[in-house]
């Protein structure tokens, strides 16, 4: 589904990542961890297509395609989702006015008709159910004055609307207690089909008690340094990332 | 050119000009003395500093524009947002026209009529009031427009009464204006505990050309009394236009105070209030979308005279090709007005890269126990929310045009009339979203 190979990319001047090699199937939940600064955001953001990024070598292919040459929009188009490590505040467009936006743009690109108001209405109840957000949250602008914890489930509720192909969650769980967490977690669980895939980067291995990852990847200075199974998540929260970075650097 | 205005007001004085009670027509004669001295601003009046208003200085306009019988109800009926129930007056090229107006079925305790009709059946509350609020001094287009007082509207309302539905001061332009200048100048007096919603409109039909409208309209809100004012500025695109609203606020007052502008070549408004009594609140709010080669200026002047007053000001623009924008918004706290709580905001959105904003705040404060504060943005649509939009599968364009309304939403969810908010709420939407 998902190839990126050597992947290097620079905000200004400064290199972030250098060098990439990672393989996502169909099917897979892949975690990614890594100290503060070490890049995972990044990677995040040019999956997405964020412009304050250059990629300056290297390559992603993505159900075949170049996806760097992809506009953001087309890309969210053809099922990539990025759930953001700080989900922006639009005031003045409301959350359900955005999602019908975003929701008629992908059945459009998908050769589907726009959906009405109202079965819109009923599409946002049942996904609401799914993160336990209240039907408020609908009307009140995108992320504005949302607290950390609302600005998550939204965007799992994004996610959970525009169902994506490839979803890639950056540091969802951060600044979530338990019981928020769980729910965020079942929403990603539920929402797991044989034909798509998760992205999940996080400090935290307790998320990966919920959301069971398949592969594990270090990310530091803008490389993976290593990867593994489940259990390496296990040893990271045990040891740190000292060990790993040590022998990167020997 | 002054002196076509000095041409003309000899000859409507020679021929008697209208009837109008001594004490209006010695008004008329010192405000064109006034005029005369004091001539048309230059940029390098402080006041004017921005807006060189030499496009009006240079025409000669008629001054007296022909009467009109072409225009319908059909016509006006979207001026009011289809809103039927409403207390109106209707103004065409500058006059009275009382087949259009519905001002009927009106509550006991109001009054809303033509000033030539207040000058029958309300001789001493228009003497009173009319020319002492808004004094022309040192202003040149308030002495111009009262040296030509003529028509208007005067609304009064007694004391303690609500009016439930909105009076509308409608003032549209034709075809037959032509090169003409409206000069309209309105009267508002709310006594002690009343409350009432006025809306002032400024429209052209289609057809209407480069005319001149400069309008004074003076306000009096009694002790505890509520006036809300909505000015809605939707003049044909080759128009001239300067308004003045000018409040005078008794104690515990309130003026919540709307300003919407996006028509005319060259307009300025200038809202100014005076709070001249304890607690008193002001609210001043205003959006002004600009285009093309089009110059919007707004001065608002809040007077804090008494302590422990409010006053609130928002104002928003989006301007887009050449447009040029104006802020300035004065804010006096005098030395007798502690515990004044003042906050004043102006944020402009600039679509091109032509557009521009001059924004002046101007607090000057003589008390020391006052809380003042202002803030000025500037700024292109934020790229961070862009890409969030774009990343849910929102097309470019479709993302650009649902931030530029959502700029604008918040001041003009401050409407508290439903009809009016929700109308300029679907203009605004028009105009910035297009409909797929
Ligand atoms: N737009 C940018 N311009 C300049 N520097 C940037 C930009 N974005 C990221 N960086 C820098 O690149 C490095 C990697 O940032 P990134 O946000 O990808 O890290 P991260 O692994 O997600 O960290 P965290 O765990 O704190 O979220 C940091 O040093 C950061 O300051
Ligand atoms: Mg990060």
């Amino acid at each position: 589904m998902l190839e990126i190979k050597n992947l290097h990319a620079s905000a200004g001047d400064r290199e972030i990542l250098r060098g990439i090699d990672l393989t996502v199937n169909a099917g897979e939940v892949h975690a990614v961890m890594g100290p503060n600064g070490s890049g995972k955001s990044t990677l995040a953001q040019v999956l997405a297509g964020h412009p304050a990024y250059e990629v300056t070598e290297g390559s992603v292919t993505y159900e075949g395609q170049d996806l760097l040459s992809l506009d953001p929009e087309i890309r969210a188009q053809q099922g990539i989702f990025l759930a953001f490590q700080y989900p922006v505040e639009i005031p003045g467009v409301s959350n359900a006015y955005f999602m019908r936006a975003a929701y008629n743009e992908i059945r459009k690109a998908r050769g589907e008709e726009e959906i009405d108001p109202i079965s819109f209405a009923d599409l946002m109840d049942e996904k609401m159910k799914l993160v336990e957000m209240d039907s408020d949250m609908l009307s009140r602008s995108v992320n504005t004055g949302f607290s950390g914890g609302e600005k998550k489930r939204n965007e799992i509720l994004q996610m959970a609307v525009l169902e994506p192909k490839l979803a890639v969650l950056d540091e969802t769980d951060s600044g979530l207690d338990i019981d928020a967490l769980r729910i965020v977690a079942h929403g990603v669980n539920s929402l797991k089909r044989p034909d798509n895939a998760t992205i999940v980067v996080t400090h935290y291995q307790r998320l990966l008690n919920y959301i069971v990852p398949d592969y594990v990847h270090v990310l530091a200075g803008g490389r993976i340094v290593r990867s593994g199974g489940k259990d390496l998540a296990l040893e990271l929260e045990a040891k740190g990332y000292d060990w790993l970075l040590e022998e990167a650097v020997a | 050119m002054i002196e076509s205005y000095l041409r003309g007001f000899e000859r409507i004085s020679a021929s008697g000009g209208a009837t109008a009670p001594d004490w209006a027509r010695s008004l008329r004669l010192s405000a064109i003395t006034r005029f005369e001295t004091l001539g048309f601003p230059t940029t390098k009046n402080e006041d004017w500093h921005f807006t060189s208003v030499a496009p009006i200085a240079e025409r000669e306009f008629e001054l007296l524009a022909p009467p009109t019988h072409g225009v319908t109800a059909a016509q006006l009926a979207p001026l009011a947002f289809g809103a039927t129930d409403w207390h109106t007056l209707v103004f065409v090229n500058g006059r009275y026209d009382a087949k259009l107006s519905s001002a009927a079925a009106l509550p006991d305790g109001v009054t809303l009529v033509p000033l030539k009709q207040a000058y029958e059946t309300l001789p001493l509350l228009v003497e009173q009031y009319l020319g002492k609020v808004a004094t022309f001094e040192g202003q040149t287009f308030t002495a111009l427009n009262t040296a030509f007082l003529d028509d208007g509207a005067v609304v009064h309302i007694e004391k303690e009464i609500e009016v439930a539905r909105p009076i509308h001061l409608l003032f549209v332009s034709d075809t037959s204006a032509g090169a003409g200048t409206a000069q309209p100048h309105n009267l508002i007096v709310l006594d002690r505990f009343a409350k009432a919603t006025v809306i002032e409109s400024y429209a052209g039909l289609d057809g209407a050309g480069a005319y001149f409208t400069n309008v004074v309209t003076e306000a009096v809100v009694g002790d505890g009394a509520t006036l809300t004012h909505l000015k809605l500025q939707r003049e044909s695109e080759q128009a001239y236009h300067v308004g003045t609203l000018d409040v005078r606020q008794a104690r515990d007052s309130h003026l919540v105070s709307f300003s919407f502008a996006t028509g005319a070549a060259l307009s300025r408004t200038n809202i100014y209030t005076e709070l001249r009594g304890d607690g008193c609140g002001a609210t001043l709010n205003g959006l002004y979308l600009g285009d093309g080669e089009q110059h919007i200026d707004h001065q608002t002047r809040i007077e804090h005279v008494e302590p422990n007053c409010y006053s609130r000001e928002l104002y928003k623009g989006i301007l887009d090709g050449s447009a040029h924008g104006v802020f300035n918004g004065k804010v006096y706290v005098h030395p007798a007005a502690q515990k004044t709580d003042g906050k004043q905001t102006n944020n402009t959105l600039l679509l091109s890269e032509k557009a521009q904003i001059d924004t002046k705040p101007q607090l000057e404060i003589f008390a020391d126990d006052v809380k003042c504060t202002h803030g000025a943005t500037v700024g292109r649509l934020d790229e961070t929310a862009l890409f969030y939009l774009k990343s849910r599968g929102i097309a470019a364009r479709t993302a650009r045009q649902l931030l530029t309304y959502a700029f604008a939403a918040d001041v003009l969810e401050s409407i508290e009339l439903a009809e009016v908010r929700e109308g300029l709420e679907a203009a605004t939407l028009r105009r910035y979203i297009e409909q797929s």
